[in-house]
């Protein structure tokens, strides 16, 4: 139990730092980005018309005279108050406008999450049993293809294929055109969502599938698996009772690290279907030098991260028994 | 050879080739066993011995069907007087032909003991889960281990208990084949000789048993006959007797391996 206690501890501390090296490293990069606040946001045109009290106006609230430091000091103190400012760009808190968005990703990501562990996994299992027969050379090259292709770019081919040819699902957004926030129903919002959601989980398969028939290879080249043919287990029992066994720990915690492959990805794929969810806010406050959202979104997935490996570690510990009973003594 | 016991397992010629790429575009064919010729008889202990890393694994493995999938072998194998066919081999492998490899890795590092015993063929096959149980608390009461040890994984046995455990799981499907793959290795030398002595029991039990092994002192101590292999081949076969009238220096027809491997051994060094 102590040791349980003390490992938690340390974990916090930990995510702690983590998050502290992570708003720093993020301020200093959109400090140093060449980006005007005012030029991007306001525009040049509109800027030329101004007077300069207005002008004046605008630097203050973009905060372009106050030094980066005192910037940084100010937002932090803040935080630790659990502020996190308000967004410039949507003139909204910034926890609100984090929660509006990731309420809109959150299906996507999920469903690409579950979907590319459980196929993944399925398929590298597949392989790696039936390793140098048709079906392994068959799902090896697929995933290498996969594995190879860019994520924009088949976010682009399936808008192609299903939205524009097939006509079948909407283009992008994550409700219909013209229609009143009131009458969209969870239906279509469902509808929006599968194209990001099957672009992600895509690409998410390739990882999954290649670490998981490499595992399974191991564990099949095993001498236990060796041992088991002895005793006249047929292909299938050996599998059940001994490959899903020593390849689900591994699966598990790559599982758990892929939630940030997840979250890279979907900057992209939420850019090609122009939808409204936490990866293309992360984008828009990027290149609006919209500060407190952009390290507000930052350290929302940093946190969600973490977790993720977090979870993975326990787990271990939890479900193998050489590190469970191992520890005991 | 008078009074010839019922051979349970015979080979002739047998050779074991692996196919490996030479390069990119051309495959070789690496023979590593060349020519094998043993029998073992009915309620006969029969000792092949050599060097480590000559390839006897590969015996045992061959009579089992469960060569690697690039490996392939020639040459006769015939068990109780029939042709072993990869069929056969399919259906009698964990039931009357029985392994027991060498080492606690293999056994699913994951599993309890106790559930592994469990998964041997005749418990699978009879479905009846307690008579497995029923029989598995037997062999632990016969060799001595606590009933406990059914609850551990295998990283937490002994070098000894794994052994134990290993031979419960042969022993549990009534073999008429016991192929014993360098059991001891590991194991110091009181405990190696009670290893060896339940191998001796399965024999005069009955069963055939053919004990794969380096030691030439260990095969000394139970084997009835003692097959010399050395670079891939069968080169002799020596009764344990045989060696004490080299030691009394009376002549005996013997390959000059077998001799040089017999006094190589520890207590025959001063004789030097």
């Amino acid at each position: 139990m102590r040791r349980i206690v003390s490992y938690s501890f340390k974990q916090l501390g930990r995510m702690v730092l983590l998050l502290i090296a992570v708003s720093i490293l993020s301020f200093v990069l959109v400090s140093i980005s060449p980006i005007d606040p005012l030029q991007a946001n306001v525009g040049e045109a509109a800027l030329a018309g101004m007077s300069e009290a207005q002008i004046e106006k605008l630097r203050e609230y973009w905060g372009v005279d106050t030094p980066p430091f005192e910037r940084y000091m100010n937002w932090a103190g803040d935080v630790l108050r659990g502020d996190m400012g308000t967004s410039l760009l949507y003139r909204r808190p910034v926890m609100e406008v984090v929660f509006e968005k990731f309420s809109n990703s959150v299906i996507v990501l999920l469903f690409a999450w579950v979907f590319s562990g459980v196929l993944g996994f399925a398929l590298g299992v597949l392989a790696g049993v039936n390793r140098g027969r048709f079906i392994d050379k068959a799902i090896n090259t697929v995933t290498l293809v996969i594995a190879s292709t860019p994520s924009f770019w088949l976010a682009l081919v399936f808008l192609m294929f299903f939205s524009v040819y097939l006509g079948i699902l909407p283009v992008g957004l994550s409700v219909p055109i013209g229609q009143l926030a009131s009458e969209v129903t969870f239906g279509d919002k469902l509808l929006h969502a599968i194209l990001p959601a099957l672009t992600l989980s895509v690409t998410g398969i390739a990882n999954i599938t290649l670490h998981t028939r490499e595992k399974m290879i191991d564990v099949m080249e095993s001498d236990y698996v060796l041992f088991a043919k002895a005793r006249g287990e047929s292909t299938l029992s050996i599998v059940k009772n001994h490959g899903i066994r020593n390849i689900i720990l591994p699966a598990m915690t790559l599982q758990f690290a892929s939630v940030s492959e997840i979250f890279g990805g979907s900057v992209l794929v939420e850019e090609v279907f122009s939808y409204p969810g936490l990866g293309q806010a992360a984008v828009n406050a990027g290149l609006g030098a919209d500060v407190p959202l952009l390290l507000g979104i930052t350290l929302i997935m940093a946190g969600i991260v973490f977790t993720g490996n977090l979870i993975a570690n326990v787990l271990y510990g939890v479900v193998d028994p050489r590190i469970r009973r191992g520890g005991e003594r | 050879m008078s009074n010839e016991k019922y051979p349970v397992l015979e080979v002739k010629g047998l050779s074991i080739s692996f196919d490996q790429y030479d390069g990119t575009f051309t495959k070789k064919d690496l023979s590593t066993v060349k020519n094998i010729n043993i029998r073992v008889g009915e309620g006969e202990l029969v000792a092949i011995v050599g060097a480590s890393g000559s390839g006897k694994s590969l015996l045992a493995h061959a009579i089992l069907g469960i060569l690697p999938y690039n490996a392939s072998y020639k040459g006769d194998l015939k068990y109780m007087g029939e042709e072993l066919t990869p069929e056969r081999q399919k259906e009698l492998r964990g039931s009357e032909i029985v392994l027991v490899p060498q080492s606690v890795a293999y056994l699913d590092p994951l599993m309890k003991t106790g559930k592994q015993l469990a998964l041997g063929k005749s418990a699978r096959l009879d479905g009846g889960k307690t008579s497995a149980k029923e029989k598995i608390s037997g062999l632990f009461k016969r060799y001595n281990l606590p009933e406990r040890t059914s609850e551990l994984y295998p990283f937490e046995l002994s070098g000894g208990m794994a052994r134990r455990i290993l031979i419960s799981s042969a022993v549990m499907e009534n073999p008429k084949l016991v192929i014993a793959d360098e059991p001891t290795p590991g194991l110091n030398i009181e405990v190696a000789k009670q290893v060896i002595s339940h191998f001796r029991e399965m024999a005069d039990d009955g069963a055939g048993v053919l004990l794969i092994t380096h030691d030439l002192e260990l095969a000394l101590e139970c084997a009835d006959r003692i097959v010399v292999f050395r670079d891939g081949e069968t080169i002799d076969e020596v009764r344990p007797a045989d060696f004490e009238k080299v030691s009394t220096g009376e002549d005996v027809f013997m390959h000059p391996y077998t001799k040089e491997l017999y006094k190589s051994m520890p207590k025959n060094w001063e004789e030097k």
